[in-house]
């Protein structure tokens, strides 16, 4: 792909663990990409699939969500009722020709500021690698 | 218990209305929710649902006519979901029942009060098809019923069943309260139901074998013809998967619900979709004029209705893991798109990744609102 293609990721990020993590990196001065729009959710488990489906179809080259990790949950099984709605989704999508490699779930807790920047570096890579979500230039989608 | 229903003058369908009269009038159940026989213009007659509480009135109840123009399961909710009620008893063919126990699950309908009588299928048209059928001749309902005996299930000459039909490899009853087995059944002879024991002494019905005159050997038959029904409709089911499949991975749905002018005829009639008002209809997805034009000059064009794939995508979130497959979607599509087969495709693939059945079992519950701490651990690192 071109190498001037920048992704742009939507962070769907839990309040408890992944948004403190993001502010920790920034506080902290980490360095990594800035395509990353974050979006601040009370819980991965309040992501309801349409705040995923409604971006990618629109043309956004990735989603990240971020949750507690697993036994972690502010709200006890948020993360892991997330996880069956996301495998469902990609199950959907990959089933109707979408790529569900766009959208990406990690377990990142509030102390883990590197491994986020780490994880907003790697998925920024990996999107430039894939190349623009074509559904930005389709009209037909 | 299993006995047999009498059949006389080889009028099959008159005894399938005795029993359900006898239903009413020994007050196993209040009312009957029936496909009735309406007079829907001309020669034709329609068959439509209804809650029926007089006994004389099913002289027009027929649930042996075989079309479909909606799933009853749908409005078993309406008559069930909270007291006060009567004591109802549905009669569905097997997708109904099916997408009845979905809907138990979704707290769409109450069982409390419900008796379910499940009725084998043996294939439905389309509603005009049916409509068709009767202007050019009649339906020949002993040519329909001897299917059932020999399990080579096919339509009248010259027409096709529904789509789902032709695909359905459920088409015998599971788990109803009272089920009428015409699957492997003579039905000249008699109709095998199963019965719990005391529903049946209510109706002066006794074990068959014990009543000599009606010993029925259907009973080992049923087993047999089941089988082979469900092989041959797992054929065409897995060959009509594939393709659609290779179509969605080569084309992708943009292409395939190309000429989708999302008009929520799938949602209206879905069973499973029973939001009162949908995301989709809501204003969620407007925006404000200068949007669109904006994103008509990023693209060239922009597809108008707007988010008609989303509205299927959100759709299949909403639903994929308790379709049914019962196609009312593909029958109602005006567009004529294979939307049941696109979902049931779909729907499958979800389904075994999380080892649900939908329409199994009450107990079973929805994927979507339980967990295990130990699973899926490679979605997320």
């Amino acid at each position: 792909m071109t190498s001037n293609f920048e992704p742009r990721i939507i962070a769907l990020l839990c309040n408890w663990c992944t948004y403190t993590a993001a502010d920790t990196a920034g506080i902290s001065r980490l360095q990594y990409p800035p395509n990353a729009d974050i979006i601040r959710v009370m819980c991965s488990g309040s992501v309801d699939p349409t705040y995923v489906l409604k971006p990618l179809l629109g043309g956004v080259d990735g989603i990240l969500i971020g949750g507690c990790h697993p036994g972690d949950c502010h709200y006890q099984s948020g993360n892991y009722k997330a996880r069956r709605r996301i495998v469902a989704l990609k199950e959907i999508l990959k089933s109707v020709g979408f790529d569900e490699e766009r959208i990406w779930l990690r377990w990142i807790s509030g102390s883990e500021a590197g491994y986020f920047a780490e994880v907003v570096t790697q998925m920024t890579e990996f999107l430039k690698e894939k190349g623009p979500n074509p559904t930005r230039q389709k009209w037909t989608v | 218990m299993r006995a047999v229903i009498p059949v006389e003058n080889n009028d099959t369908l008159a005894a399938v209305r005795g029993f359900l009269r006898q239903l009413l009038e020994e007050q196993v159940v209040d009312v009957l929710l029936v496909p009735m026989e309406i007079s829907a213009g001309g020669r034709r007659s329609g068959v439509i649902p209804a809650l029926v509480a007089d006994p004389d009135l099913l002289s027009a109840a027929n649930p042996l006519a075989p079309v479909m123009g909606m799933n009853a399961a749908h409005v078993a909710g309406r008559v069930s979901i909270r007291e006060p009620r009567g004591r109802v008893g549905a009669v569905l063919r097997s997708c109904e029942l099916r997408a009845l126990v979905e809907l138990v699950k979704l707290q769409q309908v109450s069982l409390d009060d419900l008796v379910t009588i499940g009725i084998d299928c043996l294939g439905t048209y389309d509603v005009p098809v049916y409509g068709a059928i009767q202007d050019d001749g009649d339906l020949d309902v002993a040519a329909l019923l001897a299917t059932a005996h020999s399990g080579d299930l096919a339509p009248q000459e010259g027409y096709a069943f529904r789509d789902a039909c032709q695909m359905c490899e459920k088409p015998h009853v599971e788990g109803a309260d009272i089920t009428l087995e015409l699957l492997g059944a003579d039905m000249t002879a008699g109709v095998p139901v199963t019965l719990p024991d005391e529903v049946a002494e209510k109706l002066g019905l006794v074990s068959e074998g014990e009543d000599g005159r009606r010993a029925d050997p259907s009973a080992s038959l049923r087993a047999g013809v089941v089988e082979k029904v469900v092989s041959a409709r797992t054929q065409v089911r897995d060959a009509r998967f594939a393709e659609i499949r290779g179509r969605l991975q080569e084309e992708g749905i943009e292409e395939v619900f190309a000429v989708c002018a999302r008009c929520y005829n799938c949602m209206s009639v879905c069973p499973i979709c029973y939001c009162k008002q949908c995301l989709l209809k809501s204003h969620v997805f407007d925006h404000e004029p200068i949007q669109y034009v904006n994103w008509a000059r990023r693209k060239g064009a922009y597809r108008l209705p707007p988010n008609a794939m989303i509205f299927h995508l959100i759709r299949l979130n909403h639903m994929a893991l308790s379709c049914v497959g019962c196609g009312m979607c593909t029958s109602d599509c005006p567009a004529e798109l294979p939307v049941g087969l696109v979902f049931r495709a779909t729907g499958a693939r979800v389904q075994e990744a999380f080892d649900y059945v939908p329409g199994r079992s009450v107990e079973e519950p929805l994927p979507l609102i339980t967990f295990r701490e130990d699973e899926w651990e490679g979605v997320a690192e």
